[in-house]
């Protein structure tokens, strides 16, 4: 297998309820994320995808375990050096969480006007180029909230790669969208990732077509987790609720494959 | 959970971890003034919109205000022949008390809630969240601006009350009353001292302080604040706490600077 990007070892997480007793979301996991590869998350809802991600961007602190991005110790870092941290990551919001005050334009060229020392004319026309690529050219003006679901899904992305990061972190970016959506924003990924060739996380629900781009996949499950090397490997998984999985959701996946194969 | 003194003991807990994520917030937020890149723009905004967005709010509050005072005074002190007093009357209260405290409380009904409703939405709809991804520090990003702001105008809203206020006793007292002019002019000059002019302008800056930061803190942390609720319930409600507790707290402080420094 190829070299990590991300690498979980026994990492345990757990929320406090309401009256005091613990929820065990993550129970002493541990799984690797190769680079330069496509990793699908999945999982039934609760089963603590979304803060498996935040846990790797520091958004969230584990109870114990560690975490390393491209081999370094990132679960007690700070200040300079967690910044430096989120600087790799692109991330999408499963809301999109573009900034609804400002236009496309300044969402966009948000990372680029705190993070670097462009200047104004080169940000401009570093912008306009990104959303061209992202089918958004003429929109620069308009607000989040006189967007489509799908255009803020594509704002969202144009502006998470505005700093070329080698890992891209995508929660749930299709839930909502109708499918003809949901197979370009698919589209869009496989070529995105083609051309920038980082390695791209995707936490989906959306099953049979999220495998179509699957190198990797990781199953979260009550606290535990299973990895396979390939969609297809996961059919001969042992585990009784891997074979439900299978049944409920995989018998699908050909059939999809085939309607897919098209347009992907 | 059901003894009542483990329930004491751990609400007083929880205030405790709030009151240090407050201060946390403080600290942070004043040492985003010394981060770069500082928005300078976005000060400006925030001036325009605290600011000069109250000018008239507080235009209107301290003209009535005043001529309540002008026409109240007027009443008590004429009775004992003492109409002269009107002018040092009606100024000594509205710079030393309602000046400030009005001031600061209609800004906090007016932008203090929006500051808290926006930051709200910002942390619920994860832009928050977006911004620490892209290493920018949401304090510099989104709090410093507004609690610089809030110190520039507050005070100058304050000085603003109080001129309008004086002037509002004026038209009541000796336009509408028949009062003196030079009478109330002279009360007002040998009565107020550099010393009440101080202690409003303290007050002030002391409110302004206080209001910023209560409705800012209450936003941005709407999603950790213990009975918050959650999603744009939590928003709501917050946004209602941080004016009642920033008007609570205004008013327990101008009872402490006035004990203090009077
Ligand atoms: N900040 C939090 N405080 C308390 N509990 C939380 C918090 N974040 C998540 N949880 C709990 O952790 C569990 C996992 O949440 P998570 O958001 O990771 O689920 P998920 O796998 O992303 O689900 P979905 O597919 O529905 O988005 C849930 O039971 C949730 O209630
Ligand atoms: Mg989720």
């Amino acid at each position: 297998m190829s070299e990590s990007a991300i690498e979980f070892v026994n990492i345990c997480k757990s929320f406090k309820r309401k009256d005091g007793s613990l929820q065990h979301v993550l129970n002493n996991i541990s799984f690797t994320i190769p680079a330069g590869k496509t990793t699908v998350i999945a999982g039934g809802s609760g089963q603590g995808k979304s803060v498996t991600l935040k846990l790797v961007l520091r958004l969230l602190d584990a109870d114990s375990g560690s975490i390393l991005v491209d081999g370094e110790d990132i679960t007690a870092i700070r200040g300079r050096k967690l910044n430096q941290l989120r600087t790799r990551f692109g991330v999408l919001f499963q809301s999109s969480a573009l900034f609804d005050s400002l236009t496309v334009f300044e969402n966009v060229a948000m990372p680029l006007r705190e993070r670097t020392r462009k200047s104004e004319k080169e940000i401009h026309s570093q912008v306009i180029e990104m959303l061209a690529q992202f089918d958004l050219a003429g929109h620069e003006l308009k607000y989040p909230a006189q967007l489509s679901g799908g255009m803020k899904k594509r704002v969202g992305l144009a502006r998470a790669m505005m700093l070329t990061p080698s890992i891209m972190l995508f929660d749930e970016p299709t839930t909502g969208l109708d499918p003809v959506m949901t197979g370009e924003i698919y589209h869009l990924f496989a070529r995105t990732q083609q051309q920038y060739g980082f390695t791209s996380v995707i936490v989906s629900h959306d099953i049979p077509k999220v495998f179509n781009l699957a190198d990797h996949v990781i199953l979260l499950n009550h606290g535990g987790v299973d990895a396979f090397d390939s969609p297809e490997s996961i059919q001969w998984s042992e585990k009784a609720e891997i074979q439900e999985f299978v049944k409920t959701t995989m018998g699908e996946i050909y059939q999809s494959r085939n309607v897919e194969t098209g347009t992907l | 959970m059901s003894n009542p003194l483990a329930r004491l003991g751990d609400t007083g807990l929880y205030i405790l971890e709030d009151l240090g994520w407050m201060t946390n917030f403080f600290f942070q937020s004043v040492l985003g003034i010394f981060k770069r890149p500082f928005r300078f723009s976005e000060l400006l905004r925030q001036i325009n919109f605290i600011g000069s967005g109250s000018i008239v709010v507080i235009f209107f509050t301290a003209l009535s205000t005043g001529m309540v005072l002008g026409l109240q005074g007027y009443y008590s002190l004429n009775r004992f022949g003492a109409d002269g007093f009107l002018g040092s009357a009606v100024s000594l209260s509205i710079i030393m008390e309602l000046g400030p405290v009005l001031t600061a409380l209609m800004v906090a009904g007016r932008a203090g809630s929006a500051m808290s409703a926006e930051l709200g939405i910002m942390r619920i709809s994860e832009q928050i969240d977006a911004l620490q991804c892209m290493a920018v520090d949401p304090y510099r990003y989104l709090i410093t601006p507004k609690f610089l702001a809030a110190l520039i105008s507050i005070p100058l809203l304050t000085a603003l009350f109080d001129v309008v206020g004086i002037f509002g006793g004026y038209l009541a007292g000796v336009s509408m009353m028949g009062v003196s002019p030079g009478a109330y002019y002279e009360g007002m000059r040998s009565s107020v001292t550099n010393h009440d002019i101080w202690l409003g302008v303290v007050k002030s800056f002391v409110f302004a302080g206080l209001v910023v930061w209560i409705c800012c803190g209450r936003g941005f942390f709407v999603q950790q604040i213990r009975g918050a609720g959650f999603g744009a319930e939590s928003v709501s409600r917050m946004t209602t706490q941080a004016v009642v507790l920033s008007s609570i707290s205004v008013l327990v402080f101008d009872y402490l600077l006035t004990a203090v420094l009077l």
